[in-house]
């Protein structure tokens, strides 16, 4: 009786054995048919701390004009009239909306009237990542505040959480409004979808390949946007803030902008 | 024995109507379509990976793509047999599968699969 119970556990036992490790080795058969891996295209553009440094004199209307179209061609963004509706990646605003506390009576008119153009400030301390219970949106490595469309299940915390109003929920389908009766202008890049928040991405995909932002790109000869790593010394972008004056958007609300004003 | 009769047409007629939706489905849905491969494809020969892991695995596959280039950046995949390619859904798996009715909608639709991914990714235009 005893023995007959012995043998039975050691045969259930050495089958257990054989099960575990014929699976162990299946799963090493898998993982060992994908990939030597994935990494970074050599090209990318590497930094610590992304910056834009913009010039408002050098951004007249036509220049402003072409690094906004830019930026909504290489990203299909829609243009919708309604102000509710409004898809924001970058865009322009009064000098008294963009910098409120830092106006006053008798401000110089040509600052008064100018239109300043505004995008996501991808802060340091960025609070839309804080709030955002899918990881939809995070501070990558590098400084950019991303969004991943692929998590993102349009809750909205982020648009609240961020006061430079740098988020849009897309209300509609950019495939059945705006883009019905045209192509979405670069074939390359997906659209978005009815149910999701968007907004400027530092163009991501475009530093993987070793480019600058597309604004940037637009108006290279202007100067009027520079970009580049604050945690250079040698950067341009650092040259720029050791020689002029320069003021951020909403300061004191400790986000801490990357996106500088030279005014 | 009681009823014997009924019991055993009962039977059949059970065995009948619950089998009924496989064999329906195994005469009506046909064999599997073989996917068309494009011009370009057939030059390349090979797929990203070989094709079983392809057919088995490409969701996965897509999967991992979109997660290691949107959240980790990494947008170079070097394959098994040390090729690399760029990781894009739209640009690398489309540029050689551009024929996508006739290739990925065919086997999803045989598959009764709709991936949502169309919504916003762009198909590639196709001759029709
Ligand atoms: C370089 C061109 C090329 C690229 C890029 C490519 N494929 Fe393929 N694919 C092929 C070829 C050629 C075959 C046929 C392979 C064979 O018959 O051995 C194939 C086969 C397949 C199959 C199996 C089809 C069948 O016959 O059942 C699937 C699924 C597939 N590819 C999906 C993808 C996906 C998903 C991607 C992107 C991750 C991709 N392919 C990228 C060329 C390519
Ligand atoms: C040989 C047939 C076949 C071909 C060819 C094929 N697929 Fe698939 N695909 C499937 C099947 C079957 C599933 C569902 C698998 C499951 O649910 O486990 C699937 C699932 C998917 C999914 C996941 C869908 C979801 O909702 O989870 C994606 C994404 C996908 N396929 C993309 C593609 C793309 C892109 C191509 C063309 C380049 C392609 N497939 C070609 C058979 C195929
Ligand atoms: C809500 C819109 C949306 C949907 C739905 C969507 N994607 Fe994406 N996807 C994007 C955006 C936006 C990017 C970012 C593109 C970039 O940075 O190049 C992206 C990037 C990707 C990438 C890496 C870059 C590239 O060019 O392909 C992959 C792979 C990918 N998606 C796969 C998928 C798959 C597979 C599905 C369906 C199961 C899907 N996506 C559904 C919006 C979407």
């Amino acid at each position: 009786m005893e023995r007959s119970r012995r043998s039975f556990l050691k045969l259930v036992g050495i089958s257990t054995l054989g099960l575990g490790t014929l699976s162990a080795v299946d799963l090493l058969d898998k993982v060992d048919l994908r990939a030597q891996g994935f990494g970074p295209d050599p090209k990318a553009l590497q930094g610590e701390r992304w910056a834009l440094v913009v010039d408002v004199e050098k951004l007249d209307e036509e220049t402003t004009r072409k690094a906004i179209e830019a930026c909504h061609l290489v990203h299909n963004v829609p243009h919708y009239e309604d102000y509710e509706e409004e898809i924001k990646w970058i865009w322009t605003d009064t000098y008294e909306h963009a910098f409120p506390g830092q106006e006053y009576d008798y401000l110089a008119e040509e600052v008064e009237e100018r239109p300043f153009l505004l995008l996501c400030n991808h802060c340091s301390n960025p609070p839309c990542c804080r709030v955002c219970p899918t990881q939809a949106t995070w501070q990558r490595e590098d400084g950019v505040v991303m969004m991943d469309q692929h998590r993102c299940i349009g809750c909205r915390y982020c648009m609240a959480a961020c006061p430079f109003g740098a988020r849009s929920f897309n209300w509609k389908d950019p495939r059945t409004t705006y883009f019905k009766d045209k192509e979405p202008p670069n074939p390359r890049y997906p659209t978005r979808t009815k149910g999701v928040v968007e907004k400027c991405n530092l163009c991501a995909e475009r530093l993987a390949e070793g480019s600058m932002p597309a604004c940037v790109e637009a108006v290279k000869d202007t100067k009027a946007i520079v970009f580049g790593d604050l945690e250079d010394p040698h950067s341009e972008v650092r040259e720029l803030l050791h020689e002029h004056f320069a003021i951020r958007r909403k300061p004191e609300l400790g986000t801490s902008p990357n996106v500088y004003y030279i005014v | 024995m009681y009823n014997k009769g009924t019991i055993i047409t009962g039977l059949v007629i059970f065995v009948v109507l619950f089998t009924s939706p496989f064999v329906l489905g195994l005469v009506t849905s046909g064999p599997p379509p073989e996917p068309e491969l494009t011009a370009k494809a057939k030059q390349a020969k090979q797929c990203v990976e070989v094709k079983e892991f392809m057919v088995e695995s490409h969701m996965q596959l897509l999967d991992d793509w979109r997660n290691e280039a949107v959240r980790e950046g990494k947008r170079t995949y070097v394959a098994t047999d040390g090729k690399p390619y760029t990781v894009s859904l739209q640009n690398t798996c489309m540029e050689c599968h551009s024929n996508k009715s006739k290739f990925c909608d065919q086997c999803h639709n045989y598959a009764g699969v709709d991936p949502y991914c169309w919504q916003c990714h762009i198909a590639p235009k196709e001759k029709s």
